[in-house]
């Protein structure tokens, strides 16, 4: 019986979870002897020019190194300084609060912060941009000398005043889909040593062949100058994707000084530090016919940028592309304006793009229903794509694989008894009990893998005492590789997963490779290694062929226990540790890339229930049932783990968390006292129904299952918020929907009723 | 959030609280849990020169039923007061609202003594002592004294305590009447109480509505003068000027402060 499909427990979890993982902060390697310590002098004001930057102080203090600033920044090639291009350390400006003004280097890790502190810069103010709606008024430039805070659009480039012409009934109404911070349990961490020439980095990442290139590229260095390695990794959820500018200045650092030089953040920092996701605005416009088809969409997107360039500019294209959602609209209309402000950068967090695609389809499509007094499911049910219609080319460009959308839907529904969860809505409504129910419904489909540059490497070796070392270009920071992996080519080769070593994280072990982030690693690292194993298998069927004198066509081999026998010759077989003895010098191995331009939808759908206590304000979870599918499951652990986690943080941005600033541009919720990400306290036990359409794309037949949670939960939970009071005529609460603002809804209907 | 330098001394036992807080004077500060001091500390809005650890006084942890109230000392940690088979017993109040501190970290290194020193209106047990009507056993250079807590709490992280005195013993008279109730609003389970309302008998002691603990006189004056429970509730707010932040406005808090005052007065009801 095959391994693939079982609930094997994850073989990472005792190290990672008791003792014996590595986080960066616990290497202890020699070459890291005598490092000295960074910390960063960050800026307390949002928008300032920086008139002075005294360091004498500093300088005079026992156990410093060095306090180096931008000035010193002049061993690496210049960059162009156009609108939005991120420095390494501030030279004249600062554009955000918290940005990295200059680098204090101690001898011991607890010396930084008192030395930063004497670090004296002084700022002169300037008018602070906070929020996009500020930022489009180009009142206060960003970047002097450009015309605009406006750093990037596309689509449309005027809509169609018509599109909506024909429609019985438009709804239009601006949303927000507010600022989030990844708070990863292991913050942003990096190592750096700088000897014969060469720089190694050990870096808490995502992508070890991205922090290589971004830190190449920067510092002006040859390609093999850089090393990058990742150990164990605590959690990134995209914020940890490439090479952040501390990463690379620490590495610089180490250059300069001649030491290594390690650096870990707080907490503190890494509220502000770390990218920031989401914070996009959107004016959704939905009509149809009161019939409850939908006939035109327009989406139109307001990026928040932050303060520099991250993925502000790339984020909003996903979002668009996906704009549609799992409908199949015969007008469809999107644009983006991408604005910087004076706030942390944004980049990628869980979804990256597509999550904020599907809250404003679908807060559109309760809009909709609402407005023609219709049920929400009953109206998506009308709209959804039909499954003879896959592949299917939205008018937003993407080319859907496969999909069930209309089955996903029912499923989750029945599952959840949505007739029933009705029939008590009514019941609490009828008797006016001061919790009442509501009920979100969400479909959704998202984008995962592919693209142009896509792709994923493995290596496989099998050694001569029989155990298997996998390499893997993709990089694990939590999701279970090791165990998945494993199962593959125990699968493929019959070899037990006990036996088979999974590696990641060395640019000088797989100099190729792209890493785990857009839900991509099973369809691409997954099978690179699954690849491997195959060709491998190829290779062992030769070399059994030479052993035993017989047909490669005639040998088999038996996965039960891993033995090679040539067909319908009873004896006792070669088993894998004397073919690789056979192989020689070079060993029983292969090295695979698997790439492919075709990208995988993953889609689903989540009926969410929540109950909101109408005198407080105080929303609550109850229940959250989902379909989620992603293909054929490798290991049903890890996949529901991955939904796990994606419903929670999904439902968190949909109830608790913010990332907000105050007027003048400080971040008021940069702590975890203030920063209120979702504990287990606050959650139902999900209820996962399993369904499995295979892609064609993969030979797994695999899609991603990363960030399918988050996607789904988001828009269900927020709709149910507003779902519950909707007797009360509010049709949307933006999110996060804190008691206050529940509160505050309630209040406002009663006072227009 | 690494604090700066500050020298640590540990004291064994109250006396060596008190003469090494003599001994440093105003650069020094007592630390028992550590849990309001600490955040504070990393975030270096406070930077004191000396830390004297109170924690491990082990002689001033205790729960002890005396004749006529129930004595706890300053040290006694929220777990400990949430465990209590005599508070169960004689002061299930002060045992349900601890057990609503923070997360089981926070309980087990927190003490009520701290609490109370600390003078956070957003905290929960002052406003249980207060409504209890608890006096507080403080010793200093100058003797034992003791305030009664209508007295103690002067302003936000202000008391009565001055800088070389050291709060010893919690005092809580046994309540006439056994109906009690806590009410506790939180966004999330682990946080800090947007409003909380504690009932006992006829005494009502609010949370965070205002710069230090509180008791509800109106409501307690109105429940006496024999109005309904809804119509003395609707009368929670009255006199209150809750500070406004990121998890609540004035008229939300006060309006919670209502809300709440109900359905404790119905919950405390309900167990008479
Ligand atoms: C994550 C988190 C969540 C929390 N949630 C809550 C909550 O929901 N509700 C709540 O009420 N509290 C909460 N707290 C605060 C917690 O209850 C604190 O532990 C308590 O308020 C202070 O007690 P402590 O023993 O830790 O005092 P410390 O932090 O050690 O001291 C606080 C202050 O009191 C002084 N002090 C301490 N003991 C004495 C004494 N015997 N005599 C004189 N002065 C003294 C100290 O000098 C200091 O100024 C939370 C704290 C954290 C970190």
């Amino acid at each position: 019986m095959s391994i693939l499909g079982t609930r094997v427990v994850r073989t990472e979890d005792p190290r990672l979870l008791t003792t014996g993982a590595t986080y960066l902060e616990d290497l202890r390697l020699p070459e890291l002897q005598g490092a000295a310590y960074a910390t960063f002098v960050r800026s307390p004001m949002a928008h300032a020019r920086i008139t002075e930057i005294d360091v004498s102080a500093a300088l005079a203090e026992p156990g410093v190194v060095a306090v180096l600033t931008a000035r010193d920044l002049d061993d690496i090639p210049d960059r162009p300084a156009g609108a939005g291009a991120e420095p390494l350390l501030a030279g004249d400006v600062v554009r955000f609060a918290g940005e990295p003004v200059a680098l204090v280097l101690t001898e011991e890790a607890y010396q930084g912060e008192d030395v930063a502190e004497l670090v004296s810069v002084d700022y002169e103010e300037l008018p602070v941009v906070v929020g996009v709606d500020q930022g489009l008024r180009d009142e206060t430039l960003l970047f002097p000398g450009t015309d605009s805070n406006v750093v990037s659009t596309g689509g449309a480039e005027a809509f169609d005043d018509a599109a909506f012409a024909d429609c019985e009934v438009v709804v239009e109404r601006t949303i927000v889909n507010q600022r989030v911070a990844a708070a990863p349990l292991e913050v942003r961490a990096t190592a750096a040593i700088w000897a014969d020439d060469r720089m190694t980095l050990w870096v808490s990442t995502q992508n070890v062949h991205g922090v290589r290139d971004a830190v190449v590229d920067r510092l002006g260095l040859g390609k093999g100058a850089v090393r990058v390695i990742a150990p164990d990794v605590g959690g990134g959820f995209g914020a940890k994707i490439g090479a952040d500018r501390e990463t690379i200045t620490v590495g610089w650092a180490a250059r300069r000084t001649g030491r290594p030089v390690r650096w870990v953040e707080t907490r503190n920092e890494n509220m502000v530090g770390m990218s920031h996701g989401r914070a996009q605005v959107h004016t959704v416009t939905i009509g149809g016919s009161r019939d409850g088809r939908v006939s035109a969409y327009r989406l139109d997107i307001v990026q928040d940028c932050g303060a520099y360039i991250r993925l502000g500019t790339m984020l909003p294209n996903l979002t668009m592309l996906m704009a549609s959602g799992v409908y199949d609209l015969p007008r469809v209309e999107t644009a983006y304006r991408t604005v910087l402000t004076n706030t942390t950068p944004i980049a990628a967090y869980r979804g990256a793009g597509r999550p904020e695609a599907t809250a404003a389809i679908e807060r559109a499509m309760d809009l909709f229903a609402a407005e023609i007094g219709m049920d929400a499911a009953e109206v998506r049910r009308r709209n959804l794509v039909p499954p003879d219609k896959f592949p299917f080319t939205t008018k937003t460009g993407a080319t859907y694989d496969t999909g069930e959308y209309a089955k996903a839907l029912d499923t989750v529904l029945d599952a959840a008894g949505y007739e029933e969860l009705r029939a008590e809505q009514r019941r609490r409504r009828e008797r006016g009990d001061p919790r009442q129910l509501g009920i979100g419904v969400s479909t959704y489909v998202e984008i995962t893998g592919g693209g142009p540059e896509a792709g994923e490497t493995a290596r496989l070796s099998v050694h001569t005492d029989g155990t298997v070392t996998v390499w893997t270009g993709s990089s694990p920071h939590g999701q279970g590789h090791a165990t998945a992996w494993a199962m593959l080519v125990q699968d493929e080769l019959g070899i037990p997963m006990d036996r088979i070593t999974v590696r990641h994280g060395d640019t000088d072990v797989l100099t190729e490779g792209v890493g785990t982030f857009g839900s991509r690693s099973l369809q691409l690292g997954g099978t690179a290694v699954h690849n491997a194993a195959v060709e491998v298998k190829e290779r062992a069927r030769e070399l059994a062929a030479e052993e035993m004198e017989a047909d490669p066509a005639d040998l088999v081999l038996d996965t039960e226990n891993g033995t090679w026998t040539v067909r319908g010759v009873p004896g006792q077989g070669v088993a894998w540790a004397q073919l690789a003895e056979r192989a020689g010098p070079d060993g029983l191995s292969a090295d695979t890339k698997f790439a492919t331009k075709q990208a995988t939808f993953p889609f689903g759908a989540h009926v969410a229930v929540v109950e909101v206590d109408i005198e407080t304000g105080v929303p609550r979870l109850v229940r959250h049932v989902t379909v989620d599918d992603a293909g054929p499951v490798v290991n049903p652990i890890l996949a529901e783990g991955q939904r796990h986690g994606g419903i929670a943080q999904g439902a968190a941005q949909a109830l608790y968390e913010e990332m907000a600033y105050d007027e003048y541009g400080n971040p008021v919720t940069a702590t975890l006292m203030d920063y209120t990400f979702v504990t287990a306290a606050e959650l139902p036990s999900f209820e996962l129904v399993a369904m499995e359409t295979p892609t064609s794309v993969n030979p797994l037949g695999v899609k991603g299952i990363g960030e399918a949670g988050t996607i789904g939960s988001t828009p269900a939970v927020q709709s149910a918020v507003v779902d519950a009071l909707a007797h009360l005529g509010i049709r949307h609460i933006d999110m996060p929907a804190t008691p206050e603002r529940v509160w505050t809804a309630i209040n406002e209907a009663r006072t227009a009723q | 959030m690494i604090p700066p330098k500050f020298v640590y001394r540990r004291a064994g036992s109250a006396e060596e609280a008190l003469s090494l807080v003599a001994e440093y004077g105003d650069d020094a500060k007592l630390i028992a849990g550590g849990h309001s001091l600490l955040p504070l500390m990393k975030l270096r809005l406070a930077q004191p020169e000396v830390l004297v650890d109170i924690g491990r006084v082990r002689e001033l942890s205790y729960i002890r039923g005396e004749a006529d109230h129930i004595a706890i000392g300053a040290l006694t940690r929220y777990h400990d007061l949430e465990h209590s088979e005599l508070l169960a017993e004689e002061l299930p109040l002060l045992a349900h609202a601890s057990g609503r501190v923070g997360d089981p970290q926070v309980r087990h290194r927190g003490t009520i003594g701290g609490s109370i020193a600390h003078g956070d209106a957003a905290s929960d047990v002052p406003a249980v002592v207060l409504a209890l009507d608890g006096t507080l056993v403080v010793s200093g250079p100058s003797g034992v004294r003791e305030i009664p807590s209508g007295e103690f709490f002067h302003g936000p992280f202000e008391t009565a305590l001055e800088p070389e005195e050291l709060l010893t013993e919690i005092r809580l008279p046994r309540p006439a009447s056994s109906s009690w109730a806590f009410q506790k609003l939180t966004s999330r389970a682990i946080d800090w109480a947007v409003v909380a309302v504690a009932v006992q008998g006829r005494s009502v002691g609010l949370v965070n509505m205002g710069s230090t603990p509180l008791r509800a006189t109106a409501v307690e004056r109105a429940l006496a003068d024999g109005a309904a429970i809804p119509d003395a509730a609707a009368q929670a707010a009255e006199g209150t000027s809750p500070f406004p932040d990121r998890n609540a406005s004035t008229a939300y808090r006060q309006h919670l402060a209502r809300v709440l005052t109900r359905r404790a007065l119905e919950e405390a009801g309900s167990r008479a």
